[in-house]
């Protein structure tokens, strides 16, 4: 009986530890929130508050009346997400497969090849003279989405996966009078398809969360995305409001300093991170197995 | 081996080789020629020469930059922080992943699972607008809370270096945590039942079954995750560093690292000779790391290791 009770209490300050970490985890994004909805006159005479003292949609009213900016920012953050994502699940997985066959005269080598980019960069200077002087490619979509097309990791986690599949259904479709190129879109791709999705929403979010090629390589603000429009709002507020002034309310507000810029800024990030924050920990397991598959010798 | 035989290699693997293609093209323009044009480092670059065109100036470059107080500043920042984070996470998601074992409510646990995982899907953008939230020095709530409990006035913290000593391993740990417990956590599943039955007849307290079952356990992953982090001790989160203090100057002295060094030093600055220098001092230094680790990591278990 004394077990019994013990455990019940050991149970129950378990329970409170995590409680507590909880809050830990949510209280800075629900303050985001909060500020969004607060009004602005509170926040700058009382500071940002858990709970607004006075609820207010002003902000989100403001950026829905010339959402053009958000709007660009989201189009040109899609585009770059499912173009990037389908080309390089396509370019890895089509690698992964040849170097999955024991067969493959080559399979060493080139694994070698594509393994030693792990191992050695030739660091930032190099890469950035690459892209803007010799490719050219500053303020281009394709700026956006080269840098992350090759993960060179998920090429190892792929081919793992495809060396589980039974040898002799290559063999029998070859038999069958099959080449190549269509056993691996006929009968691998669709027998693959939990990997496939590992690595497709894994590179989803590296190109929805991606900010680092727009710092070194986009000046034009139509060609902003999500991430790098944020960051150039907390920083520099006052250069998305110049960008959005085709309206004359914004406009005028903006002459007299009278525009919610801290609760604009925070609705901002709001209507940045909610889609994702609904649709990401759906996929939970398979970011959780993307990270645990780790080996990639063989 | 004769011409012939190497045509009939290649004519037999020509479809699997034609599947290889995209990639071997993007890793050689992506990966490769970067490498070869790291030799910029040793170069006066001029712009209007080019690389291949600038003079070479053997190590001149690298002589500025281990003269100039920056190495100095950036590579103890870049070791200090790296090695906080790989002890305070290795403690931290141990610890959590012990207690998330304890538990008998899987519902509730997938629930704070979850919940600690979802910083994880923001990237550090997001995370500076929550840190800015806290810390802004005006309308903060980290300023409210420490006023509420007594603290002589407010602290600016953009401008407070010596705080960012903490604030800087808070905010990586509450980003990477819920993660790494769960790679843990996963260990911790696997461990064969039968064991802690036998220490429970053996009359074993829940205590001795932590630290003499669970915790020998995990050893050996506890020690290739931390061996496989120190082999990535130079390269520092850039995202981290470049977003949270807003690249404030006075913070400089604890949040410069050696990513944000070469990232303005050629941005910022054009100073192409540094940058590259610093890039390519740590691109060698995290190779040899990479590498010995690795090797150590082979020598203790050769399932563990990377290659």
């Amino acid at each position: 009986m004394v077990g019994a009770k013990q455990s019940r209490l050991a149970q129950l300050a378990i329970h409170l530890f995590f409680i507590g970490l909880s809050v830990v985890f949510i209280v800075p994004l629900w303050l985001i929130v909060a500020i969004s909805l607060s009004d602005e006159a509170d926040l700058v005479v009382h500071g940002y508050k858990l709970i607004p003292m006075t609820w207010d949609l002003t902000a989100y009213l403001y950026i829905f009346d010339s959402p053009m900016t958000i709007v660009n920012a989201y189009k040109v953050t899609m585009i770059i997400s499912f173009v990037g994502t389908l080309l390089s699940v396509l370019m890895t997985s089509m690698c992964a497969y040849a170097l999955s066959r024991a067969d493959f005269k080559y399979k060493r080598f080139i694994t070698f090849y594509l393994f030693f980019t792990m191992l050695f960069s030739g660091g930032l200077v190099p890469y950035y003279m690459l892209m803007t002087r010799y490719l050219h490619l500053q303020d281009t979509y394709a700026a956006l989405i080269i840098p992350l097309l090759g993960p060179i990791f998920y090429i190892f986690l792929m081919r793992t996966f495809f060396q589980q599949l039974p040898e002799s259904l290559v063999e029998s479709a070859k038999i069958d009078g099959a080449g190549e190129l269509r056993i691996y879109f006929t009968l691998i791709f669709p027998l693959s398809k939990p990997v496939f999705a590992t690595v497709g929403l894994l590179q989803l979010l590296a190109y929805w969360n991606s900010w680092d090629s727009a710092l070194l390589f986009i000046n034009k603000h139509e060609l902003y995305p999500l991430q790098y429009l944020l960051q150039v709002m907390i920083r520099n507020i006052q250069e998305i409001l110049a960008n959005m002034q085709n309206s004359m309310a914004i406009t005028d507000l903006a002459q007299v300093g009278k525009l919610p810029t801290e609760s604009m800024r925070m609705a901002m990030c709001v209507l940045a991170i909610g889609p994702m924050l609904f649709v990401f920990p759906f996929f939970q397991k398979y970011f959780a197995k993307g990270l645990t598959v780790g080996a990639v010798k063989g | 081996m004769t011409r012939s035989r190497l045509w009939k290699d290649f004519y037999k693997n020509r479809f699997l080789l034609a599947l290889t293609m995209p990639m071997v093209f993007y890793a050689f323009v992506i990966s490769y020629l970067p490498m070869f044009g790291s030799i910029v480092a040793f170069k006066r670059y001029q712009y209007n020469k080019g690389i291949l065109g600038s003079d070479w100036i053997g190590f001149e470059n690298f002589r500025f930059l281990v003269e100039s107080p920056d190495l100095r500043r950036i590579v103890r920042n870049t070791l200090g922080y790296n090695s906080i984070f790989i002890i305070s996470g290795l403690v931290a998601s141990v610890t959590v992943a012990l207690l998330m074992y304890e538990l008998t409510s899987r519902r509730l646990l997938k629930l704070y699972q979850s919940v600690m995982f979802f910083p994880h899907f923001l990237s550090w953008v997001v995370v500076a607008y929550m840190a800015y939230a806290l810390l802004n020095p005006r309308s903060g709530m980290l300023n409210q809370w420490l006023t509420a409990l007594g603290w002589e006035g407010p602290v600016d913290w953009y401008n407070h270096a010596m705080s960012w000593i903490g604030i800087i391993p808070t905010a990586n740990l509450w980003k990477q945590i819920g993660m790494s417990a769960i790679i843990y956590y996963a260990a911790l599943v696997g461990i064969d039942s039968t064991y802690y039955e036998a220490a429970r007849i053996d009359g074993a307290n829940k205590l001795q079954i932590v630290w003499r079952i669970s915790v020998p356990f995990l050893f050996p992953l506890m020690t290739i995750l931390t061996i496989l982090a120190i082999g990535h001790i130079f390269s520092a989160d850039f995202g981290l560093f470049y977003q949270l203090p807003m690249g404030s100057p006075t913070l400089f002295s604890t949040t410069d690292v050696i990513d944000t060094y070469i990232f303005r030093a050629l941005i910022n600055l054009g100073n192409v000779g540094m940058s590259s220098a610093a890039g390519l001092l740590k691109s060698v230094l995290g190779f040899v790391l990479v590498v010995g680790t690795n090797a150590i990591v082979r020598k203790y278990n050769s399932e563990n290791s990377l290659f």
